[in-house]
């Protein structure tokens, strides 16, 4: 990978010193996405500002990738995350094949990954793949001749979640450091909560409030990557009244029924951390709630009407986010995309 | 210092005490049909116990599987009986097919031919390329 990154890097415009953190899209240019440590913080932050130019100039991208097809490989059914990687190409003049879930015995009949995606990159531009078990998308990555986007992979990684994550936080916050965030909820197995601790680590100056019962407490690996950042810190509590008051962004996760072994440690655990008006009325008026969605009952219907709750904004943030990453690594410019960045000097 | 047991090949000393068998199979080496000597539990001056492994005619032996199985390994490579150099196990970054993977999860449990990959982290550990998974014995 830092391979392909050295071999563009003569590429990069000379504006870039003008803007350090403008990294071309070039550079990301036919590569795949399987872990957002794959990329630098700044092509990381250029997809959030494409996502970001995207959504004000939809009619201006709507020919991005006229004549490209997309396939989506699920190989577990994700019927949200599968619509948002669609309707992402869709949006940007492409189109779409693919299989999931039912389809998937008659599709591969026990096909390799490797064989399945040497004979897709014969189809499609590009993939987005979803698959049970870890690793799946770098097998994929390696067997492909076209990018391969991590669409999740068996709970291991799921880069466009972080990426999506992100976006929401800057929409709503207008930047990513100098943040208090709290995480809520499934600490332990939640990896969405992981990979977006990681990234925020990478990019510095975040105190982390985590949030959980004993039970679910955040892992030694994740706090001791906080600790390595210089400039990140956290604390960890199973009250979330008593700290609601601190934080810009509220990470509220869904209790996994599955990580339990009786019925009653979940129903106990799940009914811990409900988030509701009442709780909310201690809450900065500027707080953003964020949620992976789906949500089981960890957030009240009655909170969906308060202006702090940003997560059904995420969901459009997701979409926007693929429609930047898939055009990037197709290599597609954004019409007009430069013209921003002029401006913006 | 003059040698017993082999007189071309190569000493694989230091080896950690009790593991001499788990290091011939991962060097791939076939103890019914090799010459070789094995020391087990013997005294060591740095370690308490050690194993030493001697093996006659090791001119075709891989020993990149030391740097993960016996990283505080000496490797003395013996001519005529006498050793002509000493050298400690290299630590490659990347093992390819040297060690599986044990993570049930892993996409190499499932995917047919896949190579098992690791790479050493920055904290001196072997990971599954896949699922980072710690190496295991
Ligand atoms: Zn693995």
């Amino acid at each position: 990978m830092s391979e392909q990154f050295d071999r563009h890097s003569g590429e990069v415009p000379s504006t870039d010193s003008v803007f350090p953190n403008h990294v071309s899209s070039r550079s990301l240019q036919g590569r795949s996405l399987v872990t957002l440590d794959d990329i630098s913080l700044p092509q990381i932050k250029d997809l959030l500002d494409r996502a970001a130019y995207i959504d004000s100039h939809r009619r201006e991208v709507a020919h991005t990738c006229d004549g490209r097809v997309l396939a989506t490989l699920f190989y577990e059914p994700s019927t949200r995350t599968r619509l948002s990687f669609e309707t992402a190409m869709l949006r940007l003049g492409g189109q779409v094949i693919g299989f999931a879930g039912a389809q998937l015995a008659s599709v591969s009949k026990g096909e390799s990954i490797s064989d399945t995606l040497k004979t897709v990159s014969n189809y499609a531009d590009i993939v987005a793949m979803r698959h049970p078990k870890e690793g799946a998308a770098l097998v994929a990555s390696r067997a492909a001749s076209v990018p391969v986007i991590n669409a999740g992979d068996g709970g291991h990684m799921h880069p466009t979640q972080t990426l999506t994550d992100l976006a929401t936080i800057r929409a709503r916050k207008g930047r990513l450091t100098n943040l208090t965030i709290g995480m809520c909820g499934d600490l332990t197995f939640g990896r969405t909560v992981h990979s977006l601790i990681s990234t925020l680590c990478r990019l510095g100056q975040v105190d982390f409030v985590l949030i959980s019962p004993d039970e679910l407490k955040t892992p030694e690996y994740i706090l001791e990557r906080i600790d390595a950042s210089p400039t990140c810190t956290y604390r960890e509590t199973s009250d979330l009244g008593e700290v609601i008051g601190d934080l810009d962004i509220l990470y509220m996760t869904r209790v996994q029924k599955e990580r339990f072994f009786n019925e009653d440690d979940y129903l106990r655990l799940r009914d811990t951390y409900i988030l509701d008006e009442e709780k909310l009325k201690a809450a900065r008026p500027d707080m953003a709630i964020l949620h992976p969605l789906p949500r089981v009952n960890e957030i009240t219907a009655g909170v969906d009407q308060d202006p702090r709750a940003a997560y059904f904004e995420q969901v459009r943030n997701g979409m926007l986010v693929r429609m930047a990453l898939e055009s990037a690594l197709l290599g597609d410019e954004l019409p007009g995309y430069q013209v921003r960045k002029e401006v913006q000097a | 210092m003059k040698v017993t047991s082999i007189v071309d090949g190569i000493i694989i000393d230091h080896v950690q005490s009790g593991t001499a068998l788990k290091v011939l199979h991962y060097l791939h080496v076939d103890p019914t049909s090799t010459r070789l000597a094995l020391i087990m539990n013997t005294d060591s001056h740095k370690y308490g116990r050690k194993d030493i492994i001697k093996i006659e005619e090791s001119d075709d032996l891989d020993l990149t599987a030391l740097g993960f199985i016996a990283p505080q390994a000496t490797v003395d490579m013996v001519r005529q009986g006498h050793i002509v150099s000493k050298h400690k196990p290299d630590r490659p970054v990347h093992l390819v097919n040297v060690i599986s993977c044990v993570n049930p999860r892993c996409v190499t449990s499932v995917e047919r031919g896949a190579d098992q990959c690791f790479h050493l982290d920055d904290s001196g550990v072997y990971r599954c390329d896949y699922c980072d998974e710690k190496a295991e014995l």
